[in-house]
């Protein structure tokens, strides 16, 4: 298996750097599938009763819940293994990484299809959640570092081409599944049994492409006519490494950690819940008999808030080239505090186009944070360990996927209960969510360049293998 | 040190690398834009 060594994907002279990000937007619009897997869980929860219009399932069936779980956990084991892996995925450099994330996301699949076969929930979440989650930690953080030592000139936009597709994951994977499932519906599953199987294998070798074609730089290697910025951006562009173990000690690593964990928090949560509220906040009672969103309505709309979610991440990522990576932060926490402000007054104006355009702006913000927080790292800690940092980053991804869904949906419940309409029943929520928002600006206001006492005294060869990067001779 | 420099190469490979993950991509956003009408229908 040497192919897949990194010292054999070492680019020889004429590589073109243009062929590096197809490759991890490949790896990242397959496993962004997993933000389209509730198009399995109404299936998955009919599998006794067979009829996945039916109201209630069978005795037997799995409950809407516990089919949730498969989610929640795999997201758990993308930030637990992109944490653990992180440093593993240096060494061994993005091929190697890129073909075990295929093997483990695509193998996932084939477990969870015999899961789905034999009725039993735990294969079906060993498969999907546990195996399929460590790939997508893998395939997450493999092309990061390698994005960023091809482009030292915009690793911003770099990154944003590969993160865009973990975004646009969901565009394919919902009407990939659902036309599956409606093509094999009578295979004894309800279909989900063949899509997995198929998902599998499509997947892996859309997988295997990105494995195949990236490449790391030959040592020393720069773009043509490219000038490293020293201390640039008001000294917040560090031409000097930190080690992995040393960065988690650092303030700046935990304030970015907050400011991750807060902006996430603000959008996740609304994203999972989208299509309840838009009903509920411009229902019949509000717009007038016949004039309020219907549910095919609110898909449109959660479609909408996808495609912002998706460019949002390749437009303030390359944005963030030209402003800076604190600028933009400022941005997405200034303006989403304004607009989560505004939403409950669009609501009571009964705008529905000021509130939509308002989500979809807070969702491309969303998905921006997470795509500019790998080039923030580079900026901070140097380009040698940031995949292995920005892999133990994620874990404020895990911790807001929790955190951001519990709050909007308890604090709307906590509402109806004491007897607030529904239209009016995520005001409160919002008001926090701008709170979170301030607070998010004020963490990022805090970050300044890494002290030299974390700087690795002897960067070269020290958590990279690949040697010293461009940017740091 | 040595630096090796390059020209931003692009040639029809690249294009074609492109290519595959750029027809799902596609093909994803149009499917999703359908169902968006329905939003505006409504």
């Amino acid at each position: 298996m040497g192919f897949l060594d990194r010292e054999h994907s070492v680019a020889g002279p004429g590589w073109s750097r243009w062929l590096v990000p197809p490759a991890a937007l490949a790896v990242h619009l397959s496993i962004g599938q997993i933000y389209a897997y509730s198009v399995f869980n109404k299936p998955l929860s009919r599998l006794i009763s067979g009829d996945v219009k039916a109201e209630a399932g069978a005795p037997g069936d799995w409950s809407l819940f516990q089919v949730g779980l498969i989610f929640s956990v795999a997201l758990f084991f993308l930030g637990a293994s992109s944490a653990l892996f992180g440093k593993w995925v240096e060494r061994e450099g993005p091929r190697k990484t890129m073909f075990a994330s295929a093997l483990l996301f695509c193998g996932g699949f084939l477990v969870a299809a015999l899961g789905v076969r034999l009725h039993l929930l735990w294969l079906v979440l060993l498969g999907n959640g546990v195996i399929g989650g460590i790939g997508l930690g893998l395939g997450y953080i493999s092309p990061v570092s390698t994005l960023i030592k091809w482009f030292p000139d915009r690793p911003g936009l770099a990154t944003g081409m590969a993160i865009m597709g973990f975004g646009g994951g969901a565009l394919i994977g919902s009407p990939l599944g659902t036309a599956l499932m409606s093509r094999f519906i009578g295979d004894g599953t309800l279909g989900v049994g063949s899509t997995f199987l198929i998902m599998g294998a499509v997947y892996f070798l859309f997988m295997v492409f990105g494995a195949f074609m990236v490449r790391v730089p030959a040592e020393g290697w720069v773009p043509a006519g490219y000038v490293p910025k020293v201390n640039a951006a008001g000294g917040m562009i560090s031409n000097h490494n930190v080690l992995v173990d040393q960065a988690f000690r650092t303030p700046q690593f935990w304030l970015l950690f907050a400011v991750l964990f807060l902006n996430v928090t603000a959008g996740i949560g609304v994203l999972g819940q989208a299509s309840v509220m838009i009903q509920e906040m411009f229902s019949d009672k509000v717009l007038g008999a016949g004039n309020g969103v219907t549910a095919a309505a609110a898909a449109g709309f959660v479609g909408l808030l996808s495609i912002f979610n998706m460019a949002g991440r390749f437009f303030w990522s390359s944005t963030s080239d030209r402003l800076g990576r604190k600028p933009t932060y400022m941005i997405f926490f200034a303006l989403g505090a304004v607009l989560y402000f505004l939403i409950p007054q669009f609501g009571n104006m009964a705008s529905l186009v000021l509130f939509v355009a308002g989500f979809c702006v807070i969702l491309s913000m969303y998905g921006g944070g997470f795509a500019t927080v790998p080039a923030y790292l580079r900026d901070l800690f140097g380009t040698a360990n940031v995949g292995a940092i920005h892999g133990r980053l994620l874990l404020a991804w895990s911790a807001a996927a929790i955190v951001g869904p519990t709050l909007v949906n308890g604090f709307r419940d906590s509402q109806i209960k004491a007897g607030v309409p529904a239209a009016q029943a995520y005001s409160t929520v919002m008001y926090i969510m701008a709170g979170l928002l301030i607070v998010g600006f004020l963490a990022n206001l805090l970050i300044r360049p890494v002290a030299s006492r974390y700087w690795a005294s002897a960067p070269a060869g020290q958590g990279s293998p690949a040697g010293q990067s461009a940017a740091d001779d | 040190m040595t630096h090796r420099t390059q020209a931003e190469q692009t040639s029809p490979l690249t294009y074609l690398a492109w290519l595959v993950p750029g027809i799902p991509l596609v093909w994803g956003v149009w499917q999703t834009l359908i169902k968006v009408a329905q939003l505006f229908q409504g």
